[in-house]
């Protein structure tokens, strides 16, 4: 399991647009860099990100090579009632991590 | 190597006087050279990748080893305890008669009190636990201990700051004594103060300790690098931090 | 420090031994670079296929000097209301000198509330950055900025 930080605010009101921000510890291996031995080391990324807030996908990102290693993303959404945030990140060689958290609407 | 650097000093005597060290009121952290949005990276823990380690290092923590003798917790309790100690290291270690840094102590602890191989140099695990102690120290300005048990790595390591080695005849002390704050290619030569290991370095994408640095200095000086964990870079660390002190912890700090 | 010959002599020695330490830390990209196989406009065209693409209501913020290319933080944000009706659906980046175009394409939405977004992203070496949105009514804007990438002193390996 990769490590994650996700910085969700404590409780928001109902119509606020709150700011979301995650960190994943990944190397983000682009696949053009060369390894101690002189061969090209395989590429290793994630390629997608996906944000659902209460079964609805509310945002969602497509990586390349050139998302720096430890991919951090902040983006916005709109509260609306007490939900389940899901977090997904896929990946090369199979990689998927979910997680979850709880957006608190007063 | 006392006498060693001696010789090289006296080689160089004709270019110039040992430099004296950065006075207290002005010492200054790399930090502050750095630009806006590498500074923005470090002081938000929400954006800070280093806070990715710190949070390893809290699961290692109250993690039991696999002998099945207690975790880093059974003994030491809550990490915040150890607020302080960071700040602190390199410290005398009674069984080896020796100084020893933070890393060195947390792997004589594997050994001694959990029955577990130590972790190796640079490994996620090291530096992650690493990583965490010194962030219970972060804001504490570094507090050297008043051991004189501690004054022959001090002195040691001072040697080797002036020593000129390697290729181009560079030392510590030529560029972060004398000419830090100019420019070596696009980068400002900062004082060189250990303040925020183990780091976030962009360059290398993840952590490093401080002795990984020192070791990318000493083969930018054509130099051959210490060994991990040798007692040139115990005394070496013991000299940066009372030559940065008061300045505060900022592990896990980030630079370029 | 008081500035006397000795010093000057130092500090001439320390500049010829930080050249030869610039020379041989500079890393040779270009040979380490594979041949693209799609340009940057090639890359454009297939997020925005033949629609026009006009300059404007989108913004990107990046540092214009990078300090380590490997983590640059870049923001873009875009002029929307963000309803139902008249929202930001995707925003792509797109760079002109790493060895891929692409640097990332997000999704929004109404549910947004913003179309705002921060990442950090690898520059390769110097140079242009572009920022493309798509918004609900099937319209495309852009905006482009130069980052300039330096080299750190003493790096690894």
């Amino acid at each position: 399991m990769a490590r994650t930080l996700i910085n969700v605010p404590k409780s928001a009101k109902a119509g606020e647009v709150v700011t979301i921000k995650t960190l994943i510890s990944h190397p983000m291996e682009t696949g053009f860099r060369p390894g101690a031995d002189g061969r090209i080391m395989a590429r290793d990324i994630i390629t997608d990100f996906a944000c659902h807030y209460d079964g609805r996908e509310v945002f969602r990102a497509e990586l390349f090579p050139a998302t720096a290693a430890n991919p951090y993303l902040t983006f916005t959404l709109v509260a609306q009632a007490t939900g389940p945030l899901t977090f997904t990140w896929r990946g090369d060689n199979g990689f998927s991590q979910t997680e979850t958290a709880t957006l608190t609407v007063t | 190597m006392r006498r060693l650097a001696a010789a090289a000093l006296g080689a160089f005597a004709s270019l110039a006087a040992v430099a004296d060290e950065i006075p207290q009121a002005e010492r200054r952290s790399g930090f502050d050279a750095m630009s806006a949005e590498t500074r923005a990276m470090q002081v938000d823990d929400t954006a800070n990748p280093g806070l990715l380690w710190v949070q390893d290092g809290a699961d290692l923590w109250t993690r039991a080893p696999a002998s099945g003798r207690p975790a880093c917790a059974g003994c030491h309790g809550e990490a915040a305890t150890l607020r302080g100690v960071a700040a602190r290291y390199p410290a005398f270690d009674e069984a080896s008669g020796a100084a020893i840094d933070l890393q060195g102590r947390i792997n004589h602890c594997r050994r001694e009190h959990q029955g577990d191989p130590p972790y190796g140099h640079e490994s996620r695990e090291l530096l992650a636990l690493s990583a965490y102690l010194g962030f219970q120290s972060r804001g504490l300005p570094i507090a050297p201990p008043r051991d004189p048990r501690l004054d022959p790595a001090r002195a040691q390591g001072a040697a080797l700051f002036r020593e000129r080695i390697g290729q181009l005849g560079l030392s510590c002390a030529a560029c972060h004594d004398d000419n830090h704050g100019r420019r070596l290619g696009a980068a400002t030569i900062p004082q060189g103060h250990p303040t925020g290991y183990p780091l976030y370095r962009l360059e290398w994408q993840g952590l490093g300790s401080v002795q990984r640095r020192l070791r990318n200095c000493m083969t930018g000086m054509r130099a051959e690098p210490f060994a991990y964990g040798s007692a040139e870079f115990v005394a070496l660390e013991r000299y940066l931090m009372d030559r940065a002190a008061p300045l505060p912890i900022e592990t896990p700090a980030v630079r370029p | 420090m008081t500035p006397s010959a000795g010093t000057r002599n130092r500090r001439d020695l320390l500049a010829a031994g930080a050249a030869a330490v610039l020379a041989i830390t500079v890393r040779p990209v270009a040979a380490a670079s594979p041949v693209r196989t799609e340009s940057t406009a090639e890359a454009i065209r297939r997020f925005a296929g033949e629609a026009a693409i006009t300059p404007g209501r989108i913004h990107l913020d990046l540092p214009p000097l990078v300090e380590n290319g490997n983590a640059v933080t870049i923001t873009v944000t875009v002029d929307s209301p963000m309803t139902a009706d008249d929202h930001v659906r995707r925003i792509a980046v797109f760079n002109d000198k790493n060895p891929q175009p692409n640097v990332v394409t997000v999704h929004l939405g109404p549910a947004s509330g913003r179309a705002a977004v921060t990442t950090r992203i690898r520059l390769a070496d110097t140079q242009r950055i572009t920022a493309i949105a798509e918004t609900s009514d099937g319209r495309y804007w852009s905006t482009s900025a130069d980052a300039i990438v330096t080299l750190a002193a003493c790096l690894e390996g």
